[in-house]
């Protein structure tokens, strides 16, 4: 209890100037905080009792307002809690609150919000990346001391990346959506935002499973991930892939992912380079198919069974396009347009089975370097946070953006960031960590001894609130 | 040009979505670009390549066909937009 009311006063204090939090959970987080309570008194406390942990509003919440920083599900209160939400209050966990995200988790800087730009702690003139921007900046702020995200793109990572935090993608099928409102089926994939590489596999191990309400969770043991953080990578073999270092990207970048290699080499990994050919052409295999499962996922919001309904419409129709057009934002309509488009008859074979070829293409990348390699390391965003307002104008630029995460997904691989450095500006630069399908013991072990040896982790936003805004 | 306005006026049709001119047009000059950043797929030969739709191998997944509780009407009706207390009500349908 004690634990939970710092979490409070400190989002109290904190959030007017960074605004992670869409609603909050106090009455849930003190029955929750006392349940815990009693089981600590009893001995029988899990290894989440207690422990404040933030929900990305994209994963429903029995009882509680879910809104996907969306107009349309602006009132909508679900009736049943996630797989994961249920998992984590089951291992003893405390609901501060729901956080925001760009819409329906589309973007990559949380500013495609319906109701608030959230700021990054490090600088408060910047996005906290995206679409999972408000669990990263909760987490970053110490608002929480963990959270969940979900991950279609890269949208774990690359604000775990901006915000100076853990942001761990598992793999396709690891753990539930069961609850996770749908974005892109095919890649959608719900994780762990942590200070550190610990509290990660802590989280991953109460959430991680087959679950028979999600189809498509795999039916596959699940190892101890906590137990898996030996510190020990001796012998491990790294690829870095040439393709992620490229003429254009950002030098203090460039600079802090090599010294992160080094690090790797030094503590003993044998560390060679790999190549992914197909790497280029990852963000517009996405961009089809991404969209295209969005147009047909967001078909649902009809204004019939639940979400936004235009007001007096004199037909069906009528209800359908104005529901939609008045609920949904300018990046929601823009994907489930190019989608709409690229399924059309006439475009299918042109645009979405082009994709899917493509997809097999840079599958088959993965499955050839991994032959020679356990881990792969590249940069998780090729620059640090950008400015609040930078990008909004140009879709394609802010598309750019997710170019080092977007192929995980694509691969159904799991993917974790953790900080390697600064900028000159003091914003926080991402390591990413690539490892085989259901291979997070691997990728967790790598990714903690080199956190242990790096000690990134341990660096703190200025207070939130006094960051300048450059 | 990738996608005219005629093309997506179609398609917002086909999307139930209702865009006004000024989005309409727009959206035509942002779905062009994207498509033309798109179009780089085609320097690619796919001839003999599967399509992936799924990652991981998984065949059909079977459940016991048995019943099991579901949602009480009262809280699957409570989100809608308007119902009469037992259905959902919508804009007449039929002349």
């Amino acid at each position: 209890m004690e634990v939970l009311d710092a979490a409070l006063s400190r989002i109290r204090a904190v959030d007017p100037g960074i605004r992670a939090f869409l609603t909050l959970m106090e009455e849930t987080a003190r029955k929750q905080a006392a349940a815990a309570d009693a089981r600590i008194a009893r001995g029988l406390a899990g290894p989440l009792a207690g422990i404040p942990v933030a929900l990305k509003d994209n994963l429903c919440t029995r009882g509680t307002r879910t809104t996907c920083a969306s107009k349309i599900l602006g009132n909508f209160v679900p009736p049943y809690d996630a797989t994961v939400v249920s998992a984590l209050d089951k291992a003893g966990a405390v609901f501060v609150g729901k956080t925001n995200l760009d819409e329906f988790a589309m973007g990559s800087s949380t500013e495609n919000s319906a109701f608030q730009v959230t700021r990054n702690p490090w600088n408060t003139g910047r996005i906290p990346g995206g679409s999972s921007g408000g669990s990263a900046a909760a987490v970053s702020a110490d608002m929480c001391a963990v959270a969940l995200g979900s991950d279609t793109g890269g949208s774990i990572r690359q604000p775990a990346a901006c915000c100076g935090i853990v942001g761990l993608k598992p793999t396709y099928g690891r753990v539930s959506r069961y609850g996770l409102v749908a974005f892109a089926s095919s890649l959608d994939q719900i994780g762990p935002l942590a200070k550190d590489v610990r509290d990660a596999a802590l989280v991953l191990d109460a959430i991680a499973g087959k679950d028979p309400a999600d189809s498509t969770s795999a039916d596959v043991p699940v190892p101890s991930h906590a137990a898996a953080l030996t510190g020990d990578v001796r012998g491990l073999r790294i690829g870095i892939p040439k393709e992620y270092f490229t003429s254009g990207m950002d030098p203090e970048v460039e600079k802090a992912v090599l010294g992160g290699v080094d690090v790797l080499r030094r503590l003993g990994a044998d560390v060679r380079e790999v190549s992914l050919p197909h790497t280029p052409y990852a963000v517009a295999v996405y961009y089809i198919l991404a969209t295209s499962e969005a147009s047909s996922n967001l078909a649902r919001y009809d204004g019939v069974k639940y979400a936004h309904r235009t007001s007096r419409p004199s037909d069906l129709l009528e209800m359908y396009m104005e529901s939609r057009s008045e609920g949904f934002g300018a990046e929601v309509k823009r994907r489930i347009m190019l989608g709409t488009y690229a399924l059309s008859a006439g475009y299918y074979e042109a645009y979405y089975r082009k994709g899917q070829q493509v997809r097999t293409l840079i599958k088959q990348d993965f499955d050839r370097a991994f032959e020679t390699v356990d881990v792969i390391v590249t940069p998780t965003a090729p620059t640090p946070a950008f400015k609040i307002g930078e990008k909004t104008a140009d879709p394609l630029q802010m598309y750019l953006s997710d170019i080092f995460t977007i192929s995980v997904n694509l691969a159904g691989i799991p993917g974790l960031s953790l900080p390697c450095g600064f900028s000159s500006g003091n914003l926080p630069i991402g390591l990413q960590f690539l490892a085989r399908a259901f291979d997070e013991p691997t990728l967790l072990r790598a990714a903690h001894a080199y956190e242990q040896a790096g000690g990134w982790h341990k660096r703190k936003p200025p207070a939130a609130g006094e960051g300048s805004a450059a | 040009m990738k996608i005219s306005r005629k093309e997506v006026d179609h398609v917002s049709r086909l999307a139930r979505l209702s865009l006004t001119e000024d989005e309409a047009g727009k959206m035509t000059d942002q779905l062009d670009k994207i498509l033309e950043y798109v179009e780089k797929l085609s320097e690619l030969d796919t001839k003999d390549v599967q399509p992936t739709s799924h990652v991981i191998p998984m065949s059909n997944v079977w459940r016991e066909d048995a019943a099991r509780p579901s949602l009480p009407r009262e809280e699957a009706l409570a989100n809608a937009p308007d119902t009469d207390g037992e259905f959902f009500r919508v804009p007449k349908i039929i002349e």
